[in-house]
């Protein structure tokens, strides 16, 4: 079990790791999720052992990682930009782990053969890794890393590098990889939908510290603060005042939401709150209209409040429309 | 600072001190303490003889009309190297490169053969400055094509389409988008011929005949034949100002003129020539880079092999028989193999100093990093005749080395250095910090990291750097010329005494010579090419 407590690490004056505390227990695969910047992939370095803690612990099933170099700790690490070393062929790269645990030739090829296998490389031994393509590369770096039986997997943005198609299609590759039984990974990423599918838990980070963790259902149903909402994507957001679990949303209405405390609140509107329906409560006037593939997104006024909603039949720009809205998809935010 | 920081700066300080600065002081001493007494009067003596004015004068003007000549013929190569994509296109390159590793003392050779006495033009023209300026663009041909072609070939042509876009024409769009972005290459070429060509020792001393002469050429002639030390000390300080003054104005215009630039792979950039008018365009700036750059090679390989005018190997024959017959022997045979073996000596010498140094240069950062770097490059930017010079000046005490035959290695080791070093810099700061990290997370400790990664990264770059030495040792005459013993001359010092004396049949051998020289440095240039990495140094 990965445990990091209260870790910080400073480059000049400022902390780009402010106290973060995160546990991986055995067999799971947790997300941190943030945006650039946030201090993620500076915590990752410092599990790897690439980066010295000012303050704070990294421990592994209780033991203090500090003495112990990167090279000793038995970690998988898989580069945002891949870093396949140049000079060496891909079965090369692959079996490199084994390699300095002092394994087998034999033994060495077979394994090297099974971790290609699992990233359907297999076969690709004798390529130059200079003539692969980014996907490739991409699997290769994974098949490096886990070809040395590390303990834990450390994944750094590895499908940042990728176009949009490559992405979507390799996370569900890396998915099943991670899925194996056995398999404890860190994976850091800025994109939610890479975080939801890859892993069991989630810990959003923002300067350098972390705001959420959870199971990736939780995260999406509810963000634990106005941050979190915004990063999820979440634009509309407003004020409001709770009385007896119904909130008073202004243009809005007001709107059931159970077990919130009385006095003021923030409420998180998402996409899916607002439906168009010629029954709606709520009269909105389109101000534009978003074609985005499977949804079109409208960018509605409410009565002088701007909100966004998802729709599949988008009406005409200008026009006015009727919106009802569903209070299971809205989320109340203590105010302030 | 640990003990292998203090061996890695250490060393080559040392060998840099012993072997350039040392005999540098030395020059300046016997320049203002002839005799050991202070006198400027050596000074005066140069500043106030028109005669010697006049070969300063002479030196300037032809390097800068050299610098002008070789940029108008190489560019429109450049161009189309950058451009185009064509059958044969790496081989052309490579072959253009011949030129500039060729021993200066062929390629003075190579235009006798053309334009010297029953030259193949038929006209004279050794003795006067057109020889000269034809074979300075011949030699620095490869310069410009290489720095100049290399931008342009990464030079985003979206930047031009964007400008056409925009309603300028070809010309305007040359002019006011291609021109301004590919002035570092040009200032940097353009430095790099000058130097070159105001430093010309081996070309003028062939090609120059009596009456021409650059500051090189003088400073040799007041050592060896007026026996004039402390003026001969003065013109090297002269020339030393010079070149500094120029690598200054050139350093300070980089830093004022750098632009960051998104560039992109050379592969994108180029196409096939679409079009008669664009085949017309290439196949003309083709064919006149092969008679530039094959005339005068082919000249010479068929005039040695032209006894009068007919066909054989006489003039090959007759190298043998020079040892035997001649009164100051030649003797080919030995020139051929101490050459071999004087290149093999300083590509040793310089590929320790050299990796020790681009160790040293590649790891630091800050000031003290630079000046190391800036002084390791010194002796490139230094005449070669300065150096042997201060050889023969200043390695006389604690132990006279002057006839040790270790100071030829030792010379052309010093100028070989910082080929080592800039071949080997690139590539030792290119393995990125990243695979270090990949390799220590996979299990490697950090000497296992340097001999899986960093080792055999470098190793390639290494051979490179040693090519270059081998070629630079095996042409290297300014240095050579000084401190050549009698009877250890090298191929070049063979080539020049052949030519020193009368009749054709001492021309031929000199010819024989400088063909096989030719043959020789072409080989050691092919093994270069061979390693070198896609996308490594440019010299």
């Amino acid at each position: 079990m990965l445990e990091v407590r209260d870790a910080t690490i400073r480059f000049g004056g400022t902390a780009a790791v402010d106290g973060m505390s995160v546990t991986v227990a055995d067999g799971e695969v947790l997300a941190l999720l943030g945006p650039s910047g946030s201090g993620k992939t500076t915590l990752l370095r410092a599990v790897a052992g690439l980066q010295p803690l000012d303050a704070g612990a990294v421990r592994w099933d209780g033991e203090d990682l500090a003495p112990m170099p990167a090279h000793r700790r038995g970690f998988g690490l898989v580069f945002q930009d891949f870093a396949l070393f140049p000079h060496l062929d891909v079965g090369r790269n692959v079996e490199f782990g084994l390699r300095m645990q002092g394994v087998e030739p034999a033994e060495r090829h077979r394994r090297a053969a099974g971790a290609l296998e699992q990233v359907e490389l297999a076969g690709m031994e004798r390529r130059r890794v200079t003539t692969l393509s980014g996907g490739q590369q991409q699997r290769v770096a994974l098949a490096r890393a886990l070809a040395a039986g590390p303990r834990m997997l450390l994944l750094d943005e590895p499908l940042g590098s990728l176009d949009r198609a490559l992405r979507e299609r390799l996370t569900g590759d890396l998915r099943r990889v991670l899925a194996r039984p056995g398999i404890t990974a860190l994976y850091v990423t800025h994109d939610q939908a890479e975080a939801f599918a890859v892993a069991d838990r989630v810990a959003v980070v923002d300067r350098g510290a972390v705001v959420q963790q959870g199971t990736p259902q939780e995260v999406w149903r509810r963000p634990a603060d106005e941050f979190v909402a915004g990063f999820l994507g979440f634009r509309t957001i407003t004020d409001a005042v709770v009385a007896a679990g119904v909130a008073d949303a202004g243009p809005f209405g007001s709107i059931p939401v159970p077990g919130t405390p009385d006095g003021p609140a923030r409420l998180v509107i998402r996409p899916d709150a607002l439906r168009l329906d010629p029954a709606g409560a709520l009269e909105a006037r389109v101000r534009a209209v978003t074609f985005q593939g499977s949804f079109s997104r409208l960018d509605v006024e409410v009565d002088g409040a701007a909100a966004v909603a998802h729709t599949r039949t988008p009406p005409e720009p200008g026009t006015t429309v009727r919106l009802r809205l569903d209070p299971d998809e809205v989320v109340a935010l203590p105010a302030g | 600072m640990r003990p292998a920081r203090v061996l890695l700066v250490g060393v080559p300080l040392a060998f840099l001190g012993a072997f350039f600065l040392w005999p540098l002081a030395s020059i300046l001493w016997t320049s203002l303490v002839p005799g050991g007494r202070f006198d400027a009067g050596a000074f005066g003596e140069v500043l106030t003889d028109g005669g010697l004015l006049g070969v300063a004068w002479f030196t300037l003007w032809q390097a800068a009309l050299s610098t002008a000549l070789t940029l108008a013929a190489a560019l429109p190569a450049a161009y189309v190297f950058a451009r185009y994509e064509f059958p044969g296109k790496r081989l052309l390159r490579a072959a253009a490169t011949i030129p500039f590793v060729l021993p200066t003392v062929v390629v003075g050779t190579a235009f006798l053969a053309l334009a010297g006495p029953n030259g193949a033009l038929g006209i004279r023209l050794d003795g006067t400055v057109w020889a000269i300026l034809a074979a300075h663009v011949f030699f620095n041909y490869a310069v410009v094509l290489r720095t100049v072609g290399g931008l342009w070939s990464h030079l985003d042509p979206r930047l031009e389409e964007a400008a056409r876009s925009l309603g300028a024409g070809r010309w305007r769009t040359f002019t006011t988008v291609t021109l301004p972005l590919l002035r570092p290459a040009i200032a940097a070429a353009a430095s790099i011929v000058f130097l070159f060509t105001f430093t010309s020792f081996g070309v003028v001393l062939v090609l120059g005949g009596a009456g021409v002469r650059t500051l090189e050429v003088e400073i040799y002639r007041q050592t060896t034949t007026l026996f004039d030390l402390p003026v001969a000390a003065v013109l090297a300080l002269l020339q030393l100002a010079g070149v500094t003054a120029v690598l200054l104005a050139y350093s300070r215009y980089q830093e004022r003129s750098a632009v960051e630039q998104s560039l992109r792979p050379a592969a994108e950039t180029a196409r096939r020539p679409r079009g008669a008018r664009e085949w017309a365009l290439v196949l003309g700036v083709l064919s006149s880079m092969a008679l530039v750059l094959g005339l005068p090679p082919a000249v010479l390989l068929r005039r040695s092999l032209a006894p009068g005018g007919g066909w054989g190997l006489d003039f090959y024959r007759a190298l043998g028989e020079a040892g035997r017959t001649a009164a100051q022997t030649v003797d080919a045979a030995a020139a051929v193999w101490n050459s071999l073996a004087f290149a093999a000596a300083a590509a040793a010498i310089a590929l320790v100093i050299g990796l020790m140094s681009a160790a040293v240069v590649a790891a630091g950062r800050g000031r003290a990093s630079r000046w190391f770097d800036a002084l390791l490059m010194l002796p490139l930017g230094t005449s070669a005749v300065t150096i042997g010079f201060g050889f023969v000046v200043a390695l006389d005490a604690p132990v006279d080395l002057r006839a040790s035959v270790w100071l030829i290695p030792l010379a052309h080791a010093l100028v070989a250095v910082p080929f080592v070093v800039r071949s080997v810099v690139p590539v030792m700061r290119s393995v990125r910090t990243r695979l270090r990290e990949a390799a220590a997370v996979l299990g490697a400790s950090p000497r296992r990291v340097w001999r899986e990664i960093d080792l055999p990264i470098v190793s390639r770059a290494a051979a490179v750097g040693a090519g270059f030495a081998v070629a630079v040792s095996l042409g290297e005459f300014g240095a050579t010329a000084f401190v050549a013993r009698p009877d250890t001359p090298t191929m070049p010092v063979a080539i020049f005494r052949y030519l020193g004396r009368p009749g054709e049949a001492n021309l031929g051998r000199a010819m024989a010579m400088s063909v096989i020289l030719m043959a020789v440095t072409a080989a050691a240039i092919a093994l270069v090419e061979r390693f070198r990495a896609p996308g490594t140094g440019t010299f």
